[in-house]
């Protein structure tokens, strides 16, 4: 005999039960704080919306979560579509004989030999947080999903509906950029 | 198909960025190494990325401390309001 428990909703305790579970989860994966509570705030209007689709099977956290997602999916859609490539600064050759090659503005030079003293320095973490939030905002989520908070390739795939592929082409332009940004802004100013 | 050893400094530095999580095949990592006897340029970047690799890790333990502005309590109660105005039309 099984003994399935029937969820209930109940949206006037959500924002107090809820608001800062869906925030930590959605600050993970877009970097601002704005954008994340914007996020929070559609997800229980849509949840509001279809409440009447709800089955009970899962827990109201469970289905809200599974809304969030949705939004998240189409905030990064939005982004993708949106803006991204003329931000993005060309490292390489596009085409022609020198395919491939570094561009020669734009090879890298050498940093100042110190700089593992440094690694503790709090101004080198504004500088480098401030190169990531200059990447193109799809990178930046990227990057930030794989680098700072450690996600699994498969998983960042999945939630953002992109091909592994895609994923390390991100990551690469992401990381060259960054590099780029540090060079220019901390280690050879 | 053809497999190719030779790769160029965008690929050679794909390679690197990959490998910076630990994701990047033996086969992979051999062209890298046979890019690096041509291309200095590529060599740097990846002493340079390593680098970054650690700053990063220094910085992603930060991040997870907890310092992030979650709602306030009057943004709750704001957003009370207009979920409860919602509950009712």
């Amino acid at each position: 005999m099984t003994t399935n428990i029937i969820h209930t909703l109940a949206p006037e305790k959500w924002v107090s039960a809820y608001s800062d579970y869906l925030y930590n989860y959605t600050i993970t994966r877009v970097s601002n704080s704005e954008i994340a509570k914007d996020l929070v705030q559609e997800t229980f209007f849509a949840g509001l919306k279809s409440m009447k689709n709800f089955q009970g099977k899962a827990s109201e956290r469970t289905w809200l979560i599974s809304i969030l997602k949705r939004k998240i999916i189409d905030y990064y859609r939005k982004i993708n579509s949106t803006k991204g490539k003329a931000e993005v600064r060309m490292n390489f050759y596009n085409d022609g004989e020198n395919e491939g090659d570094w561009l020669e503005e734009r090879v890298p030079n050498s940093w100042s030999e110190d700089a593992d003293r440094h690694i503790e320095n709090n101004e080198l973490k504004v500088t480098l947080e401030d190169c990531i939030d200059n990447l193109p905002e799809k990178y930046g989520m990227v990057f930030k999903m794989k680098t700072i908070q450690g996600f699994e390739t498969e998983e960042i795939c999945k939630e953002l509906d992109i091909t592994a592929s895609n994923l390390w082409v991100i990551i690469h332009r992401a990381r060259t950029q960054l590099r780029r940004c540090m060079e220019d802004n901390w280690f050879n100013t | 198909m053809k497999s190719k050893i030779k790769i160029s400094c965008d690929e050679a530095t794909a390679i690197c960025d990959k490998n910076q999580y630990g994701q990047a095949s033996l086969f992979d990592k051999i062209k890298l190494n046979i890019h690096f006897i041509r291309c200095k340029f590529c060599k740097l970047y990846t002493k340079q990325n390593t680098y970054l690799t650690r700053l990063l890790g220094v910085y992603s333990e930060d991040a997870h401390c907890g310092k992030e502005k979650c709602f306030s309590e009057k943004e709750k109660e704001q957003l009370q309001e207009k979920v409860e105005k919602k509950i009712v039309s």
